[in-house]
């Protein structure tokens, strides 16, 4: 299949005796978006780290956009873009400022950055506050603003580390639909959370528990399979099957 | 008599007003949820009530003392759990519930039965640090930490935030239990989903309380009829019903798309209108509004006035 | 009090299980004192210095070339008029002054005596008394062969007379025990505490713990508790350090020693508590502690420059670091070992001290969050 932008193939991960990712496997297609579930410490992030190229796996393999993850990292990174609630821009930079820090991150051209910062701020709304510092902003601002930064670049994929704890819901989902924008543009999203609510906007979603990927389907069929009403419930009947209790 | 009661309370930070005029009454022996978005003002309101913080205008009283002029009564009646409250990490589970007994002058043993259900789960780990506890279970041992002096109101500000589903509704659960020792419940979240555990709640926003009532009855008063409506593809069906002037909000869910529309405006119409605009798999159904259409509703009608 | 012992019991479990923080109170004074004592070499090489000649005669010309043959000094100049030996000095283009009286020869023919005069820059007092020391074992070892020599059986006797310049009282030479201790506890009172303070609010546990029915003020003195109980352990762990491995004696009381730096402890703690009180995060505590308290503690309170030879505004400064006064009083008991009169300056100051700061913690102290 050409159009698989993601490839896990019995990605495997070890620290010591413990198993904190155990042969997943698994396909992203283009323009999907993919829910990476599971409880706290069911090995997400792990998994997350090594489909970025940060993390070695122990054993498996895997590409993310054509690239090997053990091999090449660094053209993984130029075509990932990233954003996680905890970090996603610098807080005492202004807004302009910010956008060309990554832009040239990423190696864009100076003119480049400085069109798409302008056409980015007009779609967002936020001609008027290209001079803020990112800090005075209202959480549900950066928030989308972190998201045009992670796409800045036009990556192929972007990984979503628990994107939208805390915002009211209609910042909410204006931001789902800045994501279905993207994916509209041809972006793979990737997304990591335990929050259902968002799990409900994939397309597949997968969930991990104790280091394996237990289900994998489209919201729907897996509502449809454990005869559940929401996708908490989907969640409530797979994690109770865990053993593990770490964070 | 009131567990809680707020009478036209406010309070800045320099230019910021966290909270405008706020009043509400939390009658004793219910769980009173305040769901908000982050910086709504919960963690403010909270603090005040908790004696930590002085309102600038207004009056509260806890448990009918006045949260200014008796704020060392307030202190012995109340258990309060903090957003970012991780306990001590360094402590063992025993050394962390032993010490916030000791503080209230009480003894695990004396309030054993109010936290033995809770604490059950956990005791298999006393000797753990707390810092090497899962979410869910640090979770458990704050509550059994603010509940071990007994209080007669209960303060949990945002307990689920970062909690996996299977903990929170857990610590929903228990949550319930408590209500049935008669202790009083105030808490605090961001997710719309816990506000039908509450037995009443408030919408706050900016600073400012939207509407105060039992979850069912904010539902009834929704007085629309929502739509879900699915398709292949959603992007643009998004963008095609919000152009079309006879839908009046159009929202994503999940799935599907929330959608009110003018009234006399019937389903067939919508979908031979999508139809028209080359969508396909077109499914339409009447559906029952969640707090979270009521939430939206709410907030959109105080921007457009 | 029961409430009370919990809070200690905890603190101390926080420090007990906190290896960094263990090694950094235990560990500390033990390091400082061996580095002061002796990784701080007073080995000196290449001094330069001038010979300022009024009897050339064979004996100097002699004793001249014995000091320029050896490894560690350079001769660069032969001065001829006194005026020369301060410009010298100054310019810093040498570092001792070897003088012989003009009546040198008369002197050792006649009597068998005379006497060398060593003037020394003393700014450093540790390359000071090195220099000294190298420069008398020379005429020494020349002396005894003259005497040896001259097949006389009376001795010889050369006399090196030093004088020192810049900083007569060779302050410095025993000055890093008592800095050492006020260096130390400032640390483990001031900073520690504040750190420890500054933590709880860091966390959230700290609204939790306003919220209970414990008085703010017990939350405070339990943090403070095992601190000044460390504090006192490091106390004992230096003199006892200082008199058996550095060899430097305790010459006076050692109930004024301790109850002065019981004062200073308070002082330390004090400001502590006034730091924890103004900032919000760890690493403002540490900076405060760090910048405010660690650094002119060390350059300012006389520790490693004598405050004499301060300019006038830092001499000014440096009257209001607590450490000043202490380290001037632990020289005082420990070193010169003076009677109790001699030191109640220091010890009114610190208490003036601590009354000040007691008055404006208290004031700034809040028992809500802001």
């Amino acid at each position: 299949m050409d159009d698989v932008v993601i490839r896990a193939d019995g990605l495997t991960k070890k620290f010591g005796d413990f198993t904190a990712v155990d042969h997943i496997t698994f396909e992203v297609g283009k323009g999907e978006i993919f829910g990476f579930l599971g409880a706290n410490g069911a090995g997400k992030t792990t998994a997350m780290r090594m489909l970025c190229g940060l993390s070695h796996p122990t054993s498996g393999s895997g590409t993310v956009a054509g690239y090997d993850i053990s091999k090449d990292q660094e053209k993984i990174k130029a075509n990932i873009g990233y954003m996680s609630q905890k970090f996603s821009l610098y807080e005492d930079l202004k807004v302009w400022e910010n956008m060309r820090l990554f832009g040239g991150i990423y190696g864009m051209k100076e003119s480049d950055i400085k069109e798409k910062t302008d056409r980015i701020l007009e779609n967002l709304g936020f001609s008027g506050e290209r001079d803020t510092l990112v800090r005075d902003l209202p959480l549900g601002w950066k928030q989308k603003l972190a998201f045009s930064v992670s796409i800045f670049h036009s990556p192929k994929i972007v990984f979503l580390d628990e994107p939208t704890g805390g915002v009211d819901p209609k910042t909410r989902r204006q931001f789902w639909e800045m994501i279905y924008k993207a994916v509209h543009d041809g972006i793979t999203v990737f997304v990591t959370t335990h929050y259902m609510d968002e799990a409900e906007y994939c397309d597949r979603v997968s969930i991990m528990v104790d280091g394996r990927i237990e289900a994998l389907d489209s919201p729907k069929n897996l509502k449809q399979q454990t005869c559940s009403q929401t996708m908490d419930e989907v969640f409530q009947k797979f994690a109770r099957k865990a053993t593990r209790s770490a964070d | 008599m009131s567990a809680v009661s707020v009478r036209q309370v406010s309070k800045s930070y320099d230019k910021i007003e966290a909270l405008k005029q706020v009043s509400f009454e939390a009658d004793a022996g219910e769980i009173f949820g305040i769901i908000g978005p982050d910086g709504a003002g919960k963690t403010t309101l909270f603090r005040i009530l908790t004696t930590l913080l002085l309102p600038d205008e207004g009056e509260a009283t806890v448990d009918g003392a006045d949260v200014v002029k008796d704020y060392r009564r307030i202190r012995q009646e109340i258990g309060y759990m903090p957003g970012r409250f991780s306990l001590y990490q360094d402590l063992t589970v025993e050394e962390n519930l032993e010490f916030f007994a000791t503080i209230f002058n009480t003894t695990i043993q004396e309030n054993y039965h109010l936290i033995e259900d809770i604490y059950k789960q956990i005791e298999p780990f006393k000797d753990r640090k707390a810092g090497k506890l899962s979410g869910g279970m640090k979770q458990k041992l704050a509550l059994c930490c603010a509940l071990i002096h007994k209080p007669r109101v209960l303060f949990l500000d945002e307990p689920t935030t970062g909690v996996d589903p299977v903990s929170r509704k857990e610590f929903w659960d228990m949550l319930a239990k408590l209500r049935e020792q008669d202790i009083s419940i105030l808490v605090s979240t961001p997710y719309m989903d816990e506000a039908s555990l509450c037995d009443r709640i408030a919408f706050i926003q900016d600073g400012q309380f939207l509407k105060i009532d039992t979850p069912a009855a904010i539902i009834t008063q929704f007085g629309q009829e929502l739509w879900a409506v699915e398709g292949d593809d959603m992007y643009t069906m998004l963008l095609d019903l919000r152009a079309d002037e006879r839908v009046t909000s159009c929202f994503t869910f999940g799935e599907s798309l929330h959608v009110t529309v003018r009234e006399g405006t019937t389903m067939e119409e919508i979908k031979a209108y999508l139809t028209g605009k080359g969508h396909c798999n077109i499914s339409v159904k009447a559906i029952e509004p969640t707090i979270e259409d009521c939430f939206m509703q709410i907030t959109d009608n105080k921007a457009n006035g | 009090m029961k409430q009370f012992l919990a809070f200690v019991k905890k603190e101390f479990l926080h420090i007990f299980r906190d290896t960094r923080t263990m090694l950094i109170l235990l560990g500390m004074p033990i390091v400082q004192i061996i580095l002061f004592g002796f990784a701080i070499t007073t080995e000196v090489k290449d001094i330069r210095f001038a010979v300022y000649d009024l009897s050339r005669d064979q004996t100097t010309r002699q004793i001249t070339q014995r000091l320029a043959a050896n490894r560690y000094f350079t001769l660069v100049a032969n001065i001829d008029r006194p005026g020369q030996v301060d410009e010298l000095m100054k310019s810093g283009k040498v570092s001792m002054v070897v003088v012989f009286d003009s009546d040198f020869n008369a002197n050792m023919l006649h009597t068998g005596e005379a006497a060398v005069q060593l003037i020394v820059d003393a700014t450093d007092p540790n390359q000071a008394t090195t220099m000294t020391n190298y420069a008398t074992g020379i005429i020494t070892q020349y002396q005894q062969e003259l005497s040896a020599g001259s097949g006389m059986g009376t001795a010889m006797m050369i006399n090196a007379q030093t004088r020192m310049l810049y900083n007569p009282q060779m302050e410095g030479a025993y000055n890093f025990v008592p800095g050492v201790m006020g260096l130390i506890l400032m640390l483990i009172c001031a900073m520690m505490t504040s750190i420890a303070i500054v933590r709880e609010k860091e966390r959230g546990s700290m609204e939790v713990l306003l919220a209970s029915p414990v008085r703010p003020i017990f939350i405070i003195i339990a943090k403070a508790v095992p601190y000044f109980i460390l504090s006192v352990v490091n106390l004992i762990t230096i003199l006892l350090l200082s008199v058996f491995v550095l060899k430097v004696p305790v010459a006076g009381s050692l109930t004024l020693i301790f109850l002065g730096s019981f004062l200073f402890i308070l002082v330390a703690l004090l400001l502590g508590l006034l730091i924890s009180n103004l900032v919000q995060t760890q690493v403002a505590a540490m900076l405060a502690s760090g910048m405010g308290l660690m650094m002119p503690t060390m350059l300012l309170s006389g520790m490693m420059f004598p405050v004499e030879s301060m300019p006038p505004i830092l001499q000014w400064i440096s009257a209001v670091m607590p450490a000043r006064w202490y380290i001037e009083m632990i020289k005082k008991l420990m070193i010169q070992g003076v009677d109790g009169i001699y030191v109640m300056k220091e010890f009114a100051i610190l208490a003036l001290m601590v009354a000040v700061l007691l008055v404006v913690s208290l004031r700034t102290f809040k028992k809500r969050l802001e």
